[in-house]
This record gives structure tokens, C-alpha cells and sequence, in this order.
């Protein structure tokens, strides 16, 4: 909309307003979205619940994640809603500082990823011909290959750390993220009004980020919030698998850790398990609500 | 289409080419010395010198080498580590472990059995749960049978597979002291019912999360067909319901199944990895995991080169099978 039109009276046209909405008319539009997919509200929910948990873990926690107390028969009482581990740990405490881990990394790693990926992603697809060629040959080398393997390659490799962590699920992000931005700005590069922005001569840098990055963004979005529940997963299998961020609270690796150990407490393996599930869940739930209102196009691409 | 899978050939030969380079490069470029491994962090420096020269690592690692300052400027080395390694792998001979001194090849053709039959019972699994339920889910669209199998579905897509693995495991030795007979890995040939108790509960876990895809895919693909006009076309002629769908609806919408099936195999072996270390299973996956702990380079190499050539092959039978399937496709 164009500034005189906004600086003008509304308009009205029967009864929709062309004029900017009111931040009342926009909740209102939000609750109204929220209530026709409640199945991604409920994912909303679970994602801010669990956000809360890990930015104000050490009000909400009883107990530090690392405090022994000196009930380790396990059960379950007022002091240890979930019980304790072999250990004496309160499990409870650790269920809510492991969502720290999992979170940040998430989060980290694939909004990193997702930027790398779009930019690649644009300049394979603007591009053309042979830089284009190149990078998806990278690509789909990078596709072909069990995700899982090559995270543990590069963290066996070089050694369990969260930069280590962080780096190799960035590189687990970026070829999926270019690909579909690719393939998006293929479809965009051919509109008239990027010819139109060519033809009055601007250089390519300025047609790419003034003209095709706002366009593909909002595809990038969609696809990161997809994306969000597969990166915990694979966070929690590398710390099931000993190959973590060491000295720190995490769903995965307490898993492990009631396996590996006697005596056996199914609630030491239960509670951080299924707080993946419920994570991983809520993502998928809004991932798929926002893809499907977003654009109904990508619709059954996961 | 002989041309198309010619050249779906050729770039799979050149994916596996990047790929082995890259995990050569990969294992050689970061900290990490095998030869450390080997004598336990107390050997002096003539004896790592002596131990790199024994597995050949003292060599050049890439046969062609690139030297501005000489006039040859390019020079050829079939003296290197990777030709070693690439002449290798066309002649069945993958090296040999730094671990057990034993050659890498019949290690893994004694090895390949437990996890191809994970593979084979998990993909049993998913199929027979996925596709039937599916189905039903898409049938009775917005019932309670419906909304069940997508609750399901929702979930099974969520779980970690090592929670589950886990819990399976460990749940009858805290309630009844049952552990299951894992540990001593029995061929199907030995004893078929022995070794079933031993692959059949890591192959349903893994086969949750692929069955609670193919559900969703199924049920999405069948309620696509039936909005087609050629379902109201056979409803129209006076087939009865079960015709239309079985006969009309089902076939048409089995096509990208089929497909993410045969994708999801290559997703699989990561999660094989996972399951066999979990329940102990001498496969494949707990070869590669122990491999990547000890710096093996050669089996390191063609564990990855393996899990590459499994995938690059599936994703070329995908393709012809859908070629197969639906007629309308036609590679160009």
C-alpha cells in the first residue's frame, strides 16, 4: 500500500478497511487463525511452555541439575514429583535444565543454517550455469547421505562441544534450506518485475537482496519451523550417544545414562524421553500449521 | 529412459567420488592421530613415525599434486593414500581395521546379514502397519478410527528412537527381570524363532517412525485420488464403493508411497546405528560407531562409502519405479 493512501481517510469498501489494521484487528486475526488450527496452537503452547522452562530454569527447577539428595531408591515423593536417579538427582530439575541445551541449540543451528542455506540457495538459483551446477552437485552429495552418520563424523572428529554440536547441525540444515530456496527463486527470477529492476540497471547484489530475498524469506521461515523438531532429534541422539555437550543437563544423554547404569529407574529414563517427545511434537504441530496456512504448496513435502 | 538412468549413473559416480574425497580429506585434516590410538598415549616419536609408515600413512594423501614453483607445475603420484584407497575399493579389498588388524571386507560381509535383515524386518513392519492403517484413516475421513491413526502417526513421528529402544529394554528388567536374549547375536539359519526375539523388537522400534510417515502419506495420497475425476467416473458407471477405492483409488495412490518408502530405507541406517548399539547387535551401524570412536580410517571410509552407494542405487530405483508405476512419467 502506498504512503498517500495511508495518510489519507481510511477507506472503506463495504466492510473491509484498506487502511493499516489496529493491533486490536490483528489479535483478533490471530486468535481467529489460532482457532481454525488448534492442533497448531496446542504446538504453540508446548514450544512457549517449554521456552519458559529453559530462560527461567533455575526459578522454576526445585533443584539445581547437579544437587544430589539423598533419596536414590528412586521413588517418587513430594520433594521428587518425578523421583530421583541412581544418583540421588531430582529428575524433575534436570528434565526442566536439559530443555536448556536442546533449545538453544535448536534454535542456534538452524536459524544459522537456514541463513547460509537461503543465501546459498539464491546464488545457485540467480546464478545459473556452472556456480549452479556446482553447488548442487554439493547438495545433493550432502542429501545422499544419512544425516545422522555425518553428524557423527564431525563430532567424533572434532571433539564434543557446543561450537562443535552447533556447527555440525548447521551443516545438516544447509542443504535441505537451499535446495527449496533454489527452487524458489527459479520460479521468482522470471517475473517481470526482476526484469523490469535488470533493465533499469541495477547490479545484480541490489536485485538480490531487494527484490529476491523478501520474496523467498517467507518460504525460509517455513521451512526452518519444519525443521525445528528433526534438530532436536538429532541433538538427542548425539548425546544418547555419548557425543554431547559435556558438564551440562540433557534429555538425550540422561537417557543413556539410566540405561547404562544399575540400579535400573524407568522414571530416569521416562521424564527426559518423553520431554523430546513433547518438544519435537510441538514443533512438528506448528511447523505444520504454519506451512499449510503459509503456503499450501509445500504441503506433504515432509 | 536409458539415457536417463545413464546419466542418473554417471552423477551417482560423481556424488560417490565427492564424498569419499571429502571423508578422506575430513579424517586426515582434523586432530586426532590413529597411530596415538594404537600404542595408548605412550609411545615416543619414533615409534608413531614407525607405526604411521606401517598403515602407510607417511605417504602423500592425493595422488595428483599441484606445485607453482616447479616447471612441471602438475605431478602424478600413484604412490598416494587415495589411490591406494580408490584401487582398493574396485577391487573388493577395503583395507584393513587399525582396531583388530583384520581386513575390512569380510568383516563386513560377516557383519551385512544382521543389519540387511533389521532392514528387511523393519521395512516388514512399516508396511503392514502404515499402508492398512492409512488407508482405513483415509476411508473414514474425520472419524474416530481416523483421528486415532493420526494422533498415532503425529506421535510416532515425534519419539526418539533411542527413548523407545530404551525403554523397551529396560522396562521388563526393573518390573519382571526379563532382559531379552541379546547379547549373542543367532543367524536366522541357527535358530529362526531365537533370532527373531532378538531382531524383532529393535525392528519395531525403528519401524515406528517410518510407519507413522507412510500413514500420513498414505492417507494423503488416497484422499487426493478419490477428489479425482476418474473415482466419480467409476462411481458414476455403478461400481460398487470397495471396487471404486480398492481397485481404482488404491493403486493410483500407492505410487508415492512407494517412493518415500524406498527413501526412507537410506534414513533408516542412521537409525540402524542407533538401535544397534542399543540393543547390541553386531551389524553394520555398531561397526561404524566403534570405527568413528577409534579413528579407523579404512573402515571409517568404506563404511561411509557404503551408506553412499546404498543411498545413490535406492534413489535410482525410486526413479525408474515411478516411471514403472505411472505411465505418465517419462525421463527425458
Amino acid at each position: 500500500m502506498s504512503r498517500d493512501i495511508a495518510a489519507s481517510p481510511p477507506l472503506i469498501v463495504g466492510e473491509v478497511s484498506l487502511d493499516a489494521p489496529t493491533l486490536g484487528a490483528r489479535l483478533r486475526k490471530l486468535a481467529t487463525v489460532g482457532r481454525q488450527n488448534p492442533l497448531g496452537l496446542l504446538g504453540l503452547i508446548i514450544i512457549v511452555l517449554f521456552t519458559i522452562c529453559a530462560i527461567f530454569a533455575p526459578l522454576i527447577a526445585p533443584y539445581s541439575a547437579t544437587h544430589l539428595s539423598n533419596t536414590t531408591d528412586g521413588g517418587y515423593s513430594a520433594a521428587h514429583i518425578f523421583g530421583t536417579e541412581r544418583l540421588g538427582r531430582d529428575i524433575f530439575s534436570r528434565t526442566i535444565y536439559g530443555s536448556r541445551i536442546s533449545m538453544s541449540v535448536a534454535f542456534i543451528s538452524v536459524v544459522l543454517g537456514s541463513a547460509v542455506g537461503t543465501l546459498v540457495g539464491i546464488v545457485s538459483g540467480y546464478l545459473g550455469g556452472f556456480v549452479d551446477s556446482l553447488i548442487q552437485r554439493a547438495v545433493d552429495t550432502a542429501i545422499a547421505f544419512p544425516a545422522l552418520l555425518l553428524l557423527l563424523i564431525i563430532t567424533q572428529a572434532l571433539g564434543p562441544s557446543f561450537r562443535t554440536i552447533v556447527f555440525a547441525l548447521t551443516l545438516a540444515v544447509i542443504p535441505g534450506v537451499t535446495r527449496i530456496v533454489r527452487g524458489a527463486v527459479l520460479s521468482e527470477k522470471n517475473n517481470q518485475y526482476i526484469e523490469s529492476a535488470r533493465a533499469s540497471g541495477a547490479w545484480a547484489p541490489r536485485v538480490l537482496l531487494r527484490h529476491i530475498l523478501p520474496n523467498v524469506i517467507a518460504l525460509a521461515i517455513i521451512v526452518m519451523t519444519t525443521l525445528l523438531g528433526g534438530i532436536i532429534l538429532a541433538e538427542a541422539a548425539l548425546s544418547f550417544l555419548g557425543l554431547g555437550i559435556p558438564n551440562a543437563a540433557s534429555w538425550g544423554r540422561d537417557v543413556s545414562d539410566a540405561r547404562n547404569n544399575y540400579p535400573i529407574h524407568i522414571q530416569s529414563a521416562f521424564f527426559p524421553g518423553a520431554a523430546i517427545t513433547l518438544t519435537v511434537l510441538g514443533f512438528n504441530l506448528l511447523g505444520d500449521s504454519i506451512r499449510d496456512i503459509a503456503d499450501p504448496r509445500l504441503r506433504g513435502s515432509r | 529412459m536409458q539415457t536417463f538412468i545413464l546419466r542418473r549413473i554417471l552423477g551417482g559416480i560423481v556424488i560417490l567420488i565427492i564424498l569419499s574425497v571429502t571423508v578422506f580429506a575430513l579424517l586426515r585434516i582434523v586432530p586426532g592421530d590413529p597411530a596415538i590410538r594404537i600404542c595408548q598415549l605412550n609411545c615416543g616419536p619414533g615409534q608413531i613415525d614407525a607405526i604411521h609408515h606401517q598403515l602407510g600413512l607417511d605417504k602423500p594423501y592425493f595422488p595428483v599434486s599441484v606445485d607453482l614453483t616447479s616447471p612441471k607445475f602438475v605431478t602424478f603420484n600413484t604412490d598416494s593414500q587415495y589411490w591406494k584407497y580408490a584401487k582398493g575399493v574396485l577391487t573388493f579389498d577395503l583395507g584393513t581395521s587399525n582396531v583388530d588388524h583384520k581386513p575390512v571386507f569380510p568383516t563386513v560381509r560377516k557383519r551385512l546379514p544382521v543389519t540387511l535383515e533389521l532392514m528387511v524386518l523393519t521395512l516388514i513392519f512399516t508396511v503392514v502397519v502404515g499402508i492398512p492403517f492409512g488407508i482405513v484413516s483415509a476411508i473414514f475421513r474425520n472419524s474416530i478410527p481416523d483421528y486415532f491413526v493420526r494422533l498415532t502417526a503425529i506421535f510416532g513421528l515425534a519419539v526418539p528412537v533411542f527413548w523407545v529402544a530404551t525403554l523397551v529394554l529396560i522396562i521388563p528388567i526393573a518390573l519382571w527381570n526379563y532382559a531379552p536374549p541379546i547379547g549373542r547375536y543367532v543367524g536366522i539359519t541357527d535358530d529362526p524363532w531365537l533370532n527373531f526375539k532378538q531382531l524383532g523388537p529393535p525392528a519395531a522400534v525403528l519401524a515406528l517412525g517410518s510407519a507413522a510417515g507412510i500413514m500420513r502419506l498414505m492417507r494423503s495420497s488416497l484422499l487426493e485420488v478419490l477428489r479425482q475425476d476418474y473415482m466419480r467416473t467409476a462411481r458414476a458407471k455403478g461400481l460398487r464403493d470397495r471396487v471404486v477405492v480398492l481397485r481404482h483409488g488404491l493403486k493410483n495412490s500407492l505410487i508415492p508411497v512407494i517412493t518415500v518408502l524406498g527413501l526412507q530405507i537410506a534414513g533408516l541406517l542412521g537409525g540402524a546405528l542407533i538401535v544397534e548399539e542399543i540393543f547390541t547387535l553386531p551389524g553394520l551401524g555398531d561397526y561404524t560407531f566403534k570405527a568413528l570412536a577409534n579413528k579407523d580410517f579404512d573402515v571409517v571410509q568404506s563404511m561411509t562409502l557404503y551408506a553412499g552407494v546404498s543411498v545413490v542405487v535406492l534413489n535410482l530405483l525410486v526413479d525408474i519405479s515411478y516411471a514403472w508405476l505411472d505411465p505418465r512419467i517419462r525421463y527425458s
